[in-house]
């Protein structure tokens, strides 16, 4: 079992209203039912679960929810916003934390300098979601 | 003497087990059965009517239905017996569903007990004599003991009815827990203004009596006509006199803590409750107060205009007949000292939800203003434990107080309303909002005041500088965590009061595991207790929250009327008779009697006096013990007789 220090300060809390600015929803409106999980065909492909990841928004844990793979295993199929009993656009949540993760690290992909077989590897979601940053 | 047999299959609930042809058949032979027969529910229209037309046609006078348990329609088919001028005392009825098909699965030997059961029945039928009950007159006044909301609303219920009310109340002030309340969740409405108008509404009814500062000290009697003794302490202060001009307050030298304000502030020992209360009077707290015997002090009554204060004032003993009781007498917090994990009494700034409540109220001891103990400062970070108490059977309480996780999420959303940069976290087992507009109410503190939720149990609280570290785990994640507060809340769990525990003891209530009333039954009497005339309402026979003890007190105050409304009640036939001749007066049947309905009496018998047993026929509940008890064989059981039971034994070991 990990631990964890829990604490309200000023970093946990922009972290958490960020998201919600990039998603548009109301984090505290998950009551952890964990149906999004329960539905999400790759949640066995993540190492946390998706409702795991939103309790941890809601207790600003940053580095826990960006260290995950969950929102990169997403695939955007929206069975989970669909299905949410308490009408959150969990996908839209998804999204907000790979748009953090890209915001926050701005020169990590230059898409000139990228080898070509790279380029061609490269799956076009982390290209799409580059170029939508660059055009702010 | 015609017997009719009538053996009910209950669809296939006793058919699907029973040969119910076959046991039809078996009783025929027996003497004096005049016709057996089959039908598919007895209980139904056209199953009654069968045996109507048979007691016309055939001319019966005993009936015999084998069907279900005699708790179920006993009084279905005595009613039909009563109708058609038959002694109702003369119907058997004859249990084989809930002993017989339901309980066994071989139909051979389940059929062949009911033929058994059948046959003891008819031996015993034949033996059994009329009976006529007795009557007793009724009293049409109430008492309602306790005065908090239940008590409140069961008194206001039965004086808008008409019936002559006492409200009995042991502290100074009528209002209980919900007067100390901030305010009531869902609806956030402040709960002194939505209490007050009812408290007023009991000091003007005039068919209410309120006797405030009073107790209950001894009850007698049986339905209908209860003997009641209360005593009222003094107050010192005369009621009529007082202007509540509040000059006699500032001059008192004795400072005690406020109960009102869960002993969070002090108070003087003469002192008015709270604002609103009644009846509006201040009184003198006679454990503190230095005037009262001997006189040292008597600086209010040096000050006061009306002359209201009197030192000398003795407490009466009020003696009252009533026709029925409601015991109200509500619950008490847990004393979450007991939980040492959690600090409660050893660490300044764990408090109970009691007094986070009166840290929020506007009329408490910070006038609003969110200020923890320790150094008065405002509290950034509030952490709410749920279950202080509560479900935890191997040490502390084994139910859900059922107000708890409500109480803690409308605390932690005030604190967000009171304090904008402040954070709340509520640690829980499960939230439980199971009530109108509660879900609602749980998801606005989430979505809305950003109220956090920590799905763990804390394991233990530790004093860190003047900080409070919380201990906890979040099983959702699989982390143990640690945070820090600067209060924190215990949602206390509710126990039955004191006074509960007294009354039940005085009425001789059974009460449960736990120690709340039992009711007479859980789902269909939820009101009513077990000793005819007595009732319940709101939190003496379990948790309940505002609106369901409101309404549980309205039920009482109905079920009270019943008893109220009739001139006289018919009381129970089958009871205890005392041959005086066998009778030797040697009261082991009095020691016996679980309900206190036997006394020695003294006889005159060819001119000595003797001592014989008399059963009073109004208290007897018919439960036997007394005549199993009797070494002369002096008491029989009407209806059970000695007779009458050998001979359903003979046919049950016939065999």
């Amino acid at each position: 079992m990990s631990y964890e220090y829990i604490k309200f300060g000023k970093e946990e809390r922009e972290f958490r209203q960020k998201i919600e600015e990039i998603s548009g929803e109301n984090i505290f409106s998950c009551y952890q039912c964990g149906k999004c999980s329960a539905g999400c065909m790759f949640s066995d492909k993540m190492d946390r679960t998706v409702n795991q990841q939103i309790l941890r928004i809601q207790l600003g844990q940053k580095e826990k929810v960006l260290s995950a793979n969950t929102h990169w295993v997403c695939a955007s199929c929206l069975t989970c916003s669909v299905r949410c009993p308490r009408d959150i656009d969990v996908a839209a949540i998804m999204e907000a934390i790979r748009e953090y993760t890209l915001r926050e690290e701005p020169e990590k992909i230059k898409i000139s300098e990228l080898p070509k077989k790279v380029l061609e590897k490269l799956p076009n979601i982390a290209l799409v979601a580059n170029f939508r940053k660059k055009t702010g | 003497m015609k017997i009719g047999v009538y053996i009910c299959e209950c669809g296939s609930n006793i058919a699907g087990t029973v040969d119910t042809e076959k046991v039809a058949q078996s009783a025929e032979p027996l003497p004096k059965v005049a016709v057996s027969r089959v039908y598919r529910y007895a209980c139904s229209e056209p199953g009654q009517n069968l045996i109507t037309q048979d007691i016309e046609e055939l001319g019966l006078d005993r009936v015999i239905v084998a069907a279900c348990s005699p708790s179920m329609h006993e009084p279905t088919f005595r009613a039909l017996l009563r109708e058609k001028g038959l002694n109702p005392y003369l119907l058997e009825m004859v249990n084989i569903r809930e002993q017989c098909s339901w309980v066994h699965s071989d139909k051979d030997q389940a059929t062949d007990k009911a033929i058994s059961l059948l046959t003891s029945a008819i031996l015993r039928n034949t033996l059994m004599k009329p009976l006529t009950p007795k009557k007793v007159g009724v009293i049409n006044k109430a008492l309602v003991i306790g005065g908090g909301i239940a008590g409140i609303q069961s008194a206001l219920d039965l004086a808008e009815v008409g019936y002559q009310t006492y409200l009995v109340e042991k502290t100074p002030s009528i209002g209980g827990k919900m007067a100390q309340l901030d305010k009531t969740f869902p609806t956030l409405d402040c709960s002194a203004c939505i209490l007050s108008p009812k408290m007023v509404d009991v000091g003007r009814h005039p068919n209410i009596t309120l006797l405030a500062n009073s107790e209950v000290i001894e009850v007698d009697g049986y339905v209908g006509n209860f003997n009641v003794k209360i005593r009222k302490k003094a107050t010192y202060v005369d009621p009529v006199k007082c202007t509540l001009c509040d000059e006699c307050v500032p001059v008192c030298p004795v400072i005690v803590h406020d109960e009102y304000n869960a002993d969070l502030s002090p108070r003087r020992a003469i002192y008015i409750p709270f604002p609103q209360a009644v009846p509006a009077t201040y009184i003198i707290d006679e454990e503190a107060c230095l005037g009262i015997d001997p006189l040292i002090c008597a600086k209010c009554r040096d000050v006061c205009g009306p002359d209201a204060i009197d030192f000398d004032m003795k407490p009466e003993i009020i003696e009252e007949e009533f026709g029925a009781i409601i015991v109200a007498t509500g619950y008490e917090p847990y004393p979450i000292e007991n939980i040492g994990e959690y600090g409660y009494g050893t660490i300044h700034n764990v408090i109970s939800g009691l007094e986070f409540e009166r840290i929020i109220s506007a009329s408490g001891p910070t006038d609003g203003v969110v200020r923890r103990p320790s150094d008065g400062k405002v509290p950034k970070t509030v952490v709410f434990i749920h279950c202080a108490g509560s479900r935890d059977p191997a040490k502390h309480l084994p139910y859900c107080s059922k107000v708890c996780c409500m109480y803690s999420t409308k605390h932690a959303l005030q604190y967000r309303h009171l304090v904008h940069d402040g954070t709340a976290v509520n640690f829980y087992i499960d939230i439980r909002t199971a009530g109108k507009d509660f879900e609602e109410f749980y998801q606005r503190a989430a979505e809305e005041d950003g109220v956090i939720y920590i799905k763990g149990k804390v394991s233990e609280l530790i004093e860190d500088g003047d900080q409070v570290l919380v201990r906890g785990v979040n099983t959702l994640t699989s982390e143990t965590v640690e945070m820090h507060a600067d209060l924190v809340v215990l949602a206390t769990g509710l126990i039955p009061s004191e006074g509960t525990r007294q009354i039940a003891k005085m009425l001789k209530l059974p009460v449960d595991s736990t120690g709340f009333i039992r009711e007479a039954h859980p789902k269909l009497k939820p009101v009513d207790t077990v000793i005819s005339g007595v009732f319940l309402a709101g939190t003496a026979s379990g948790p309940k929250d505002i609106p369901e003890t409101v309404s549980h007190a309205s039920g009482a105050a109905s079920r009270a009327s019943t008893i109220l409304a009739q001139k006289e009640l018919e009381i129970e036939a089958t009871i205890a008779n005392v041959n005086e001749i066998l009778c030797r007066g040697c009261g082991m049947c009095v020691d016996s009697c679980p309900y206190s309905a036997i006394e020695l009496v003294a006889k005159n018998s060819f001119g000595h006096t003797i001592k014989v047993a008399s059963v009073n026929e109004a208290l007897c509940k018919g439960c036997g013990t007394c005549s199993a008890t009797c070494l002369n064989g002096a008491i029989n059981h009407l209806g059970y007789t000695d007779s009458q039971i050998l001979a359903q034994i003979q046919a049950l070991g016939g065999k």
